[in-house]
This record gives structure tokens, sequence and C-alpha cells, in this order.
């Protein structure tokens, strides 16, 4: 899968919602009929996905408060967001 | 017995009132009468309950869940604790005043039934003529609401060859998401199971349109796929395992751990009317019962996928071999897995379309 370019607006995909679980004490992405419960790392990045920032945005972002390579950030964004994509989660 | 993590999802069956007579609904065979449903007041406090728990998901289903007028009432109750809310429906009795009620109530998505694409062979199979029309004229407006919109088959001998066109009509009608699913066989099921099971080359032929369709849909539309266990190797972990992930409440308060659960003997089932959600999600002897791996015989309590599928379904295991303790027959390990092949040999040697139609009272005495 090619990298979608750095210009893409990620956003939660209709229906979907992303929120903090006080039972859990743990962030959970909710869609339709499914639910994932993201990792620290995706955490991140999710908390970054509001359909205003680009991915170009989030990466630097990201790169930057962890200090971390930008390519190394931008194919694990790419990775997780093009993941949630496929299956519906997520509109890239 | 450690405390279990809590439940994901709360399936909520609002009532066993249906317009539709789907002769392999996953009610039960004993439908519940309008007189013993749980109340509105009962309902919104096992919302609340549920939300304690850590119930994430509620899926209001039935019967027709929109046969209850109080349903906004309970999906406002559901979005005020962040319970992400889903409909489960036939939409044969969704107009454009409940629906923008629900929207106002803040309902999350809609699951919407069709029984095929062809409206004859529809209407035959749901039981109710002029259903097909009205399921659209639904389909129309959860779109014009800009709700998201699952649309859901359920496919079996009897429509399984129109598959194709079941996915260019969710394509048509917007639909984000689409389910594909087998028909499971127990309850209604079970007693048609006959008229329904799919041939071998009904369902290759199936799986291999599923797949093709996801590809050509990729980033559009999702396409999830329930296959059935008759033609399987190794069994589906029913609803996650057994006590760990849903809670299933009848329209009367019983509390399941899943929906089929009361074809289990010896299981007393408790009732919200009674206890709190928690106690019974926690410690009721029911859900303790085939919980984990602890009440395992072989083939499943040595096999490396026994955290895997939980040793398959308890219902199926009863239904065809006897006891709900033995091994899913889906599993190929399992002494009992060639009853699943005499039954497809059956199936393939019957004739006969007729159904068995889920009515209040219609259901065999003496079940298959």
């Amino acid at each position: 899968m090619s990298a979608p370019p750095d210009e893409t607006v990620p956003a939660l995909g209709r229906g979907v919602k992303f929120r903090f679980d006080e039972v859990r004490q743990s962030w959970v992405l909710l869609a339709p009929e499914r639910l994932f419960m993201p990792d620290e790392q995706a955490v991140e990045i999710l908390k970054l996905v509001d359909g205003v920032r680009s991915l170009g945005v989030i990466i630097d972002d990201l790169a930057g408060r962890f200090n971390a390579p930008r390519d190394l950030v931008a194919r694990d964004v790419a990775t997780m967001l093009g993941g949630l994509a496929d299956k519906g989660a997520i509109s890239l | 017995m450690s405390v279990p993590e809590p439940p994901m999802g709360l399936l909520a069956e609002l009532t066993h009132r249906c317009p539709l007579q789907c002769p392999y609904c996953s009610n039960p065979l004993e439908l519940e009468r309008a007189a013993g449903e749980l109340d509105t007041a009962a309902w919104l406090r096992v919302l609340d309950e549920a939300a304690d728990l850590g119930v994430l998901q509620v899926h209001f289903s039935g019967g027709e869940p929109t046969a209850r007028r109080d349903l906004p009432d309970l999906v406002r109750r559901a979005a005020e604790r962040k319970l992400y809310s889903n409909l489960i429906t036939s939409g044969v009795l969704l107009d454009e005043r409940l629906l923008a009620d629900l929207v106002e109530a803040g309902l999350d998505h809609v699951q919407l039934s069709f029984q095929d694409v062809e409206t004859a062979n529809a209407e035959r199979i749901g039981g109710m003529v002029g259903a097909q029309a009205k399921k659209r004229t639904a389909a129309a407006l959860i779109q014009r609401a800009g709700l998201p919109l699952t649309l859901n088959f359920v496919i079996h001998r009897q429509n399984v060859d129109h598959l194709p066109a079941m996915i260019a009509l969710g394509a048509e009608l917007g639909a984000a998401r689409i389910e594909v699913a087998h028909v499971q066989y127990y309850g209604w099921g079970l007693v048609n199971r006959d008229r329904l099971l799919p041939s071998r080359d009904q369902l290759d032929a199936a799986t291999a349109e599923v797949e093709a369709a996801r590809a050509r849909f990729k980033g559009r539309m999702v396409i999830d796929y329930v296959t059935p266990d008759y033609y399987a190797e190794r069994p589906k972990a029913c609803m996650g395992g057994w006590g760990r992930r849903f809670i299933n409440i009848t329209p009367t308060g019983k509390v399941l751990p899943c929906h089929a659960a009361e074809t289990l003997p010896g299981l007393n089932f408790p009732s919200v009317r009674d206890e709190n959600l928690a106690a019974i999600w926690r410690s009721a002897p029911a859900f303790e019962r085939y919980r984990g791996t602890e009440w395992m015989a072989e083939p499943c309590r040595s096999c490396d996928r026994r955290e895997v599928d939980w040793g398959g379904c308890r219902c199926q295991a009863l239904a065809l071999t006897g006891d709900a303790a033995n091994a899913d027959p889906a599993c190929a390990l399992s002494p009992h897995h060639r009853t699943m092949q005499a039954a497809i040999a059956a199936a393939d040697r019957s004739p006969s379309s007729d159904f068995v139609y889920r009515r209040i009272g219609a259901a065999p005495t003496a079940q298959a």
C-alpha cells in the first residue's frame, strides 16, 4: 500500500467515536457494530485526528513531541490509519 | 474465580413482537408476549447499570425494537451515558417522524435487514407482504437523516444465489457497511435447517463473491461475512466466549450470556427485576458455568485454540450432541463433527421450500 500524501486530512469515519472510558481507564474507538482498543501509540495518533489537521501536521507534531525520526513516525501513522481506514473507522 | 473484565456490548432485546416472521429468527421458540415486557423505567435503569458496569455499545434489538414506543427515550438515555447506540431493525415500522425522534435522541447507527433483493422471495421469506417497499423507504430516510447505515442480509439456500445483487443494493442505498451472515442453526433456524442450509457449491460461490466485492469496494464499503458452522473445521468464538464480551437481556428482563442460552437446561438466568446487572455479570452461576476454560473437557481442554474459540457455541453443542459442555461439533476434532455432514446431506436431498414461520405458538412441540 502506498502511503497517502501529507496533505491528506484524516477524519473519523461516519458514526465513529473516540472517547475515554472511565471504567477501563483507557481510550476506545467505537464504530458501527465494532470497537477497537487502540494501544498507546495509536491513541496519540487518534487524538490528533480531528478532520482539520493534515497527515503532515500530525506527523510533525508526533515526531517533535516524541523526538522520533520523521520517516519512522510517518510509516507508523500510515500503517495505523490505513488499517483503520480498511475497516471503515477512519476516512483518508 | 477472578473478577471478569466488563462486557463490551449489551444486546437489548426490547420485545419479541415483530411484523416479520423470518424462519431463521434468533429469538427463542417460546416467544414472550407484550404483557411480560420490561417497562420504560426498568430499561432506563438497566442502561444506567450497563454504563456503570463498563458496557460500551448497546444494540437495540428484538423482535422489532421500533414496536416499542419508548425507543427514543431509551436511545436518549444511552447517549447521555455515552453508550454507542445501534438500532437493529427490519425497517418496516420506521417512518420520518420516528427516525427524526431517534436522531434527536442521539442514535449512532442503524442496521437494516433485507431478506432478499427479489421482492417476491424477500416477502415470502419474511412472511410479510409489502415489506420490501417499506424497507427501501426506510433506507432512504436513514440516508437523508445522515445516519450511518449497515445493510444486513441473512443468507441461506433459498436466497444465497442473489448475493451479487444484495451487495449491489448496499452500494445503491449508500450503506457504509454490509453484513452478509449465513444462518446460524439453533432455535427457528434449526427447525428449518433442511430448507436453509446451503450446498457446498452455493457456499463457495458466496465466499468468492464476498472476497471479490471486498476488493471492489475497498475504502468505500466494508463487507462483514459470517460463515456457516456446518462447513467449518474449527468453531467460532461464539459471542467472543461465554460471559466475556456480551450481555443479553430478554424482553422480560432475563440476563443471558447469549440470545439462545435459554435452550440450555439446568441454568437459572437472573432477572434485572431482582438484581443489579454488575452483580449478575460478575457472579451469577449461569455466567460462571462456561466462562473461561475450567469447564472444558477434551478435545478442548488441552487444545491450543481453547482461548481462541472458547470451545465454540454451547447451544450448538447441546442441540447436536446432547451435552452443552461438549466441544462445538463445528470443530473437526469433535467426535460429533459428522452430524454436520449428515445435516448437509439431508438438506441436499430435501426438495421442500416450505418454512415453519416464526410465530407465537408455531414452534414444534418437540424440537428437532
